[in-house]
């Protein structure tokens, strides 16, 4: 009797662990996880692991034999190079990240206010610079500030203004890098704040009006905090990016004159590939990562509490 | 009914399979002595990669094995980013030719050639100083010097310039075909030179940016003066007489050159010369040759030549290849065999020719081929180029220092950075002692 009633439990207990399988499958997070999984393991081998890989690496020795924890990092701070390169990339962000939000913002109210008819085209035309890959449009720049054969000593020299070392004194240099850095970077900014421009609701314009508002009026009390958190996120995405340039540096200046325009990307080059340092150069590259940290949990934090509020 | 073997007839059965294994390496079958990998440089000079590919060839089909060849770049530095990937999987090719340092970086984890290196000592003569020291840990040969890719930068000049401006004949200087008749020219006739090359429009045009070009011109520069930034003990050595001369004779060197050489790169100098606006550059003959193609009237009045002489010598900065055999190869016979063969006269001599005389081997015997005596336009230009007379002390620069120090010295162009901030007004014992703190940052092990 026992028996019989056991046979009869199996397949009804078979059936159900099926058909929970099958509800397992079929459900939204399920699905949506096994199609995020391709993204997931990509991201693990090309990022996750590397970082981790790189983490190893910068608690090593010179010769990668014996670990040293954060003797690399003692030793950087002592250097004069790598304050100058903290402060070098400081400045080559902050200035890259503040001039590309202006012409952006800019920009993006003037194609804002083009009539519709010509506005893709010009849209089309001011995001060529971003769609450039940058190693190709950087080699086009370092011919434009080429040391000997410059096109704009060229064309200030028809009048009358003498040849300028746009690589080659460290101030002109840094200015070099940082507008190639300023032209590849503004459309992204133009494109995020065009968008952010179209989805404001025409009507508080409309009800400003009514109420006798100027134009800086308008910007400063609708405009700008209704793109609050996109400035924000842009800023963010921006300021990380920038801080992590490596091709314009690398193919405009390649870290000269005297070192006076590395950024950690390009220093970490030079000291782990060429001057064959791997730990150092991992130990310069993870330099990044705290301070980046810093201004992304101080951006998000504003702009969580910002959601909260709303 | 299973035969049972006896105790005997198992170890001579042993013995024998041993030694028909030991004594037959390369069975004469396709492929038979397996498969090698070889990671050659990617030559510059079009048609030098199909004549390396030929020779291998020969000598896979003759040895039956088979030889997988890529050629890598050293534009963006990819040879060295191929070589710290492989180092770091110890997996990849069982060949690589490695530039100046890179045998000495990775050392431990290199295959011994000495086996090889010895005998082609004795075959092919000595091989200069710098090769011993990138290619010689302790004992330990780290590589075969490669013909292919291994270069001097010695001074290229423009003859009608130089005889026009600063009253030099480089020709009569360095005959073709004949010993070099160079005692007059010392550092001071070089200064002199630059000065009279500048006021006449005409410059010469030596790099001091970061990049190799640069650095390579400093280094020797500093060998002639007898100065070094740290000793082959390891001691900083940069408080010297020697280096002070040296930035002394740099600060004026500078000021008789184009105001933007503290920004040249390795392809400016090249510029320089081809558009016809310098007198002298320092460079192997790739930009002879790329002006006889693009200028052909400016490469009829270059002349490839020795360095000046200072103190303490003449030094050309020698910048050679290495084929080295990674540990992890697993045909280092096959590999060994390969090597020697490339390491023949006859095949350098290939080589040489397909690189149009760019290329130079490190043994004493192999100096004087026929390609350098007769690339023209004008016929002998490239004649001194192998340094026939042994007339220069082939160095690198940053040499005789350790060469892990060295190497930091090199890839971070302590020395050009030097000549700039003095250059540019630092004071002297400032600019020294920002080098003594820069030099004891490379001292970590």
């Amino acid at each position: 009797m026992v028996d019989a009633a056991q046979s009869m439990i199996q397949p009804v207990k078979a059936r159900t662990t099926r058909s929970g399988l099958r509800k397992f499958f079929e459900r939204k997070s399920t699905i949506a996880f096994f199609m995020a999984l391709p993204l997931m393991l990509l991201i693990a081998i090309m990022v996750i692991y590397p970082a981790f890989y790189s983490l190893h690496l910068a608690t090593l020795n010179k010769s990668m034999q014996r670990f040293v924890g954060f003797g690399n990092f003692t030793f950087l701070f002592k250097r004069e190079t790598f304050w100058m390169v903290v402060q070098q990339s400081c400045f080559f962000a902050i200035t890259a990240v503040i001039f590309k939000a202006l012409i952006g913002f800019v920009v993006a109210h003037l194609v804002h206010n083009l009539p519709d008819k010509g506005q893709r085209k010009w849209r089309g035309m001011l995001l060529v610079p971003w769609v450039i890959p940058p190693a190709m449009s950087t080699l086009a720049w370092l011919w434009l500030f080429d040391p000997s054969y410059s096109a704009f000593n060229w064309i200030l020299a028809q009048v009358g203004i003498g040849p300028i070392p746009w690589t080659g004194d460290a101030s002109w240099a840094r200015f070099s890098v940082i507008l190639v850095n300023i032209w590849a970077g503004a459309p992204f900014f133009l494109i995020m704040y065009l968008a952010a421009l179209k989805s404001v609701p025409e009507q508080l314009y409309e009800a400003a009006a009514i109420d006798g508002a100027n134009w800086w009026q308008r910007i400063w009390y609708i405009t700008l905090p209704m793109m609050r958190n996109i400035i924000a996120i842009t800023t963010l995405f921006s300021l990380i990016v920038t801080f992590a340039n490596f091709d314009i540096v690398r193919i405009l200046t390649a870290g000269g004159p005297l070192d006076k325009t590395h950024l950690f990307a390009t220093w970490a080059f030079r000291i782990g590939i060429e001057g064959n340092d791997i730990p150092l150069g991992a130990s310069i590259s993870l330099f990044m990562v705290p301070i980046l940290a810093i201004a992304a949990i101080f951006i998000l934090r504003d702009i969580n509490k910002r959601g909260n509020e709303a | 009914m299973p035969r049972i073997l006896s105790r005997r007839q198992f170890v001579a059965a042993t013995a024998a399979g041993s030694a028909a294994l030991m004594t037959a390496p390369f069975v004469r079958g396709a492929y038979a002595a397996g498969k090698v990998s070889i990671a050659f440089w990617d030559h510059w000079v079009p048609g030098a990669n199909d004549v390396m590919t030929k020779l291998v060839k020969a000598w896979a089909d003759k040895e039956k094995v088979e030889a997988q060849i890529d050629y890598i770049p050293s534009q963006g530095n990819k040879n060295l980013l191929s070589i710290t990937a492989e180092s770091q999987a110890k997996a990849g090719h069982d060949i690589f030719a490695m530039p100046t340092w890179w045998p000495q970086a990775y050392a431990d984890q290199i295959e011994p050639v000495n086996d090889i290196m010895e005998p082609l000592i004795k075959q092919n003569g000595k091989v200069n100083e710098t090769v011993e020291y990138l290619g010689r840990a302790g004992d330990k040969w780290l590589g075969v010097p490669a013909t292919a890719g291994s270069q001097v930068k010695g001074p290229c000049s423009r003859i009608d310039l130089m005889k026009q401006f600063a009253n030099i004949d480089v020709q009569a200087m360095y005959p073709p075909g004949a010993k070099a008749q160079a005692d007059n020219w010392t550092l001071d006739t070089f200064l002199k030179a630059a000065e009279a090359c500048h006021k006449g429009g005409k410059p010469f045009g030596i790099g001091l940016g970061e990049t190799s070009d640069s650095v390579d011109a400093a280094g020797a520069f500093l060998r002639a003066f007898g100065g070094e930034l740290v000793n082959a003990k390891g001691d900083i050595a940069v408080k010297s007489d020697a280096v002070r001369q040296w930035l002394e004779f740099y600060k004026k060197l500078i000021s008789f050159m184009p105001a933007d050489v503290t920004a040249w790169d390795d392809s400016s100098n090249n510029k320089w010369l081809v558009s016809g606006n310098g007198a002298l550059i320092m460079n192997p003959p790739s930009s002879w040759a790329v002006a006889k193609r693009d200028a052909p009237k400016i490469a009829e009045q270059c002349w490839t030549h020795g360095m000046p002489a200072g103190p303490k010598g003449r030094f050309s900065p020698f910048l050679p290849f290495f084929w080295s055999i990674w540990g992890f190869s697993k045909n280092k016979a096959a590999a060994k065999s390969l090597l020697v063969y490339l390491s023949q006269p006859e095949q350098a001599e290939a080589m040489v020719t397909a690189s149009g005389g760019y290329d130079l081997p490190s043994f004493a015997s192999m100096t004087k081929f026929k390609i350098w005596a007769e690339e023209a336009p004008p016929k002998g230009t490239l004649y001194h180029y192998p340094n026939p007379d042994h007339l220069d002390t082939w160095s690198i620069a940053a040499s005789p220092a350790p060469p892990k120090i060295a190497q930091q010295i090199y890839a971070q162009a302590t020395m050009t950075k030097m000549c700039v901030r003095y250059a540019q007004g630092e004071a002297m014992e400032k600019t020294l002692s920002w080098a003594e703190g820069e030099l004891e940052g490379f001292m970590r092990t």
